[in-house]
């Protein structure tokens, strides 16, 4: 029997173009483009200054506070700007930019290809490790993961969730690295767990990826506590709180964390960025990136250091075509579109997406039927045509009624709307004025 | 037939007497003594209910003007009435009410669909404060108006209103009573309350974008660079961030044209005064 969450849910058609395109190397641009703030929390405070020569892996801006996570090099070459640059939606951020000379790693990090399966003993030094690279939640969130993989005083953590899901259409980066380094995340959880002082560590995969499901059972078997459960294809059941209720049929509560019900869910690409942080001493320079879309001409997963403006891996696939009507970075639900070509791939790109105008055009919006599908269809059991309502009228009085902040913006309930109402901005507009709200009180 | 006519009418009338007896004595039981000033005092208030003054409404406001002492009443106003209402009100409770300037919102972004050309194509809900969290907007400054009008749609007094033209909206300062709702719902913030002036001549700089000058220029040909020039004709105007402010305190008549005149880039907006209108 297949694991699913048990309210709400979508089926959306899965476009995962680049399943069976292996991930390539997308090599060196001639400028990387780094911005300091590439997760959640505080900017990373810039320890460089101009005309500085970097390697791969040399830090650029080191964490500033608990949550906030430093910034490294990708590539090796001389730091040529720091300037605040036009970011993916026009929005200016602060970034370094170097110019690429070479591929020269700094020293101590270990960048081939073999399989070390030590784990350290101390887990104080796992942690500095952990920390020192920069990583943080590659989903989407870009929570620092230091502070994930500490269990609060209080708490116990039963289960450690590995999630290879990937609900959202076109995106295959984490199912091609299930594929291709598939002993290296199970190392990786292998890590965390340690971490987390548990045996138990269950990799949830989706049903439509059947390559990496057989893949990872076979390894698995020789690595005691580590388990594989395929979960139903619906999206978004790559949702953390729906992942949850998926494997273990426990409910987040409201304001709630994870932990608070014994779980840490880890996307795969963060667990395997963990193992070549400690075992590679590697920090989080490079991430796989699905390039794809039903514009594009081929699609491909790239690995792609940190800093390469998307201009350059779009190019790689065959560039723009007449077809392209927008061009998003993440997924189709959840991604933002972009309006600067030049925008550089963060620690949180999982995909860079040309869409037609069949997929991104928007149909003008009607009156609301009162069919109820985006209640159906709301994983989090809310009334998005409800919330909607009063946003529209400016009227902000019932959002803490109508729970708004447990909105995960999965887009869940625009998608199935007939009569095309904008909900998910709607929701979203909500949400926010419900955290200034909170903010208030 | 008649006996029946005669019971029927009998009856409902005493049930009619019982439930008037009932509802007059419970409402001399339950009655709740009002302040008669208050019904009289909102009587004079506008009753627009808009919570500019900083209570719930008008309501709320005539009950705190019965209840405050001389010192408090002095930092009651209403801005919807203005001057006019507040003295109004004084006059009837016999205390002083404070001097106020009259006062307008202004829109402190002149990037007009001509300034700052549309360079993406938005086509997502046409609300300010959405379009805000998804990009820079359609000029690419992010600091400009959004052009969406979230502003005119929040306006109680149909004081703002899009103009065709320019994209921008545009404040009608007759009708503006200055409530503050417009600068509530900005997402960037660009809207400033800033007293009307005489005659309504008034002098601002229409830009609050902090970019250094040749960014903003990209986007933007209406856009501060902070080149000081004003700084020069004025000293009391400030320079912080590329972006020039002018205190409310500068003297349109005596500055107004010369500054709108000398800003290379027109970010400075004076508003003439008012030409009397034959009636």
């Amino acid at each position: 029997m297949t694991k699913t969450f048990p309210i709400g849910g979508i089926h959306p058609q899965k476009y995962k173009l680049a399943a069976d395109i292996a991930i390539t190397d997308a090599g060196l641009p001639e400028y990387v483009y780094i911005p300091v703030k590439q997760h959640a929390g505080a900017p990373a405070k810039i320890v460089v200054s101009q005309g500085d020569k970097v390697k791969a892996g040399t830090l650029l801006a080191a964490a500033d506070g608990i949550v906030s996570a430093p910034v490294h090099s990708s590539v090796s070459g001389e730091v040529v700007k720091i300037s605040r640059e036009e970011g993916r939606s026009g929005y200016y951020e602060t970034t370094v930019t170097i110019k690429v000379e070479g591929n020269d790693f700094a020293d101590g990090i270990d960048a081939s290809d073999t399989v070390i399966a030590e784990i350290p003993d101390s887990t104080e030094e796992i942690m500095r490790r952990i920390r020192n690279a920069g990583i943080v939640g590659m989903g989407g969130a870009g929570y620092p993961t230091p502070i994930k993989t500490t269990v609060p005083e209080g708490r116990k953590a039963e289960y450690l969730i590995v999630n290879g899901i990937e609900c959202e259409p076109f995106l295959c980066a984490d199912d091609r690295l299930m594929q291709e380094k598939a002993e290296e995340i199970i190392i990786g959880a292998k890590i965390i767990n340690k971490l987390l002082g548990i045996q138990k560590a269950v990799i949830a995969i989706d049903e439509n990826k059947p390559r990496a499901i057989e893949i990872m059972t076979r390894l698995t078997k020789s690595y005691i506590g580590v388990n594989v459960r395929v979960c139903q294809t619906k999206y978004p059941q790559g949702g953390e709180k729906q992942l949850i209720a998926a494997i273990t049929g426990r409910e987040v509560p409201i304001a709630k964390l994870p932990i608070d019900v014994g779980c840490v869910v880890q996307n795969a690409g963060t667990v395997f960025a963990v193992y070549e942080a400690v075992m590679k001493k590697k920090p989080l320079i490079e991430r796989i990136v699905t390039v794809s879309g039903d514009a594009a001409e081929k699609s491909a997963n790239f690995r792609v250091r940190i800093g390469t403006p998307a201009e350059f891996l779009i190019n790689k696939i065959g560039g723009i075509t007449e077809k392209t009507d927008e061009i998003i970075f993440g997924g189709p639900f959840m991604g933002t579109s972009v309006t600067n070509l030049k925008a550089p791939v963060t620690k949180l790109t999982s995909g860079i997406l040309l869409l037609s105008a069949k997929l991104a055009g928007k149909e003008p919006e009607t009156a609301c039927i009162r069919c109820g599908k985006c209640v159906d269809a709301c994983p989090q059991g809310l009334m998005p045509f409800e919330i909607a309502r009063y946003a529209r009228n400016n009227d902000f009085s019932q959002i803490m009624r109508l729970h708004a902040r447990d909105c995960i913006e999965c887009g869940s309930c625009a998608y199935i709307c007939p009569a095309r109402i904008p909900l998910l901005d709607y929701c979203k507009m909500s949400k926010a004025e419900a955290k200034k709200i909170l903010k208030k009180q | 037939m008649d006996n029946i006519i005669l019971t029927d009418f009998l009856t409902l009338t005493a049930i009619a007497l019982t439930a008037a007896l009932i509802l007059y004595f419970v409402s001399q039981k339950f009655k709740v003594d009002e302040d008669p000033r208050i019904a009289e005092i909102e009587a004079m208030l506008p009753q627009a209910n808009c919570g500019a003054c900083g209570r719930a409404g008008c309501h709320d406001f005539a009950v705190a003007c019965t209840k405050c002492t001389t010192q408090g009443f002095a930092k009651l106003y209403c801005p919807v009435g203005g001057q006019k209402v507040m003295n109004k009100v004084a006059a009837y409770l016999g205390m002083e009410a404070a001097v106020k300037e009259d006062t307008v919102a202004v829109l402190r972004c002149n990037g007009s669909c001509q300034n700052a050309p549309a360079k993406i194509d938005y086509n997502g809900v046409q609300f300010c404060r959405i379009a805000h969290t998804i990009s820079s907007g359609q000029s690419g400054c992010p600091d400009g108006c959004l052009r969406l009008g979230d502003c005119i749609k929040v306006c109680k007094f149909g004081a703002l209103n899009l103009n065709p033209q320019t994209g921008l909206p545009q404040v009608d300062p007759d009708k503006c009573t200055s409530c503050g709702a417009c600068v509530n719902i900005c997402p960037r913030n660009l809207f400033e309350i800033r007293p009307k002036g005489q005659n309504n001549e008034r002098v601002y700089v229409a830009c609050r974008n902090r970019q250094k000058g040749a960014v903003a220029r990209k986007n933007c040909s209406a856009a501060c660079i902070g080149c000081m020039k004003c700084v020069k004709i004025c000293p009391e105007i400030k320079i912080e961030d590329n972006l020039s402010y002018i205190p409310t305190d500068v003297n349109a008549a005596e500055f107004g044209a010369k500054l709108a005149e000398t800003c290379p880039t027109g970010a400075i907006v004076h508003i003439q005064p008012k030409e009397k209108t034959h009636d």
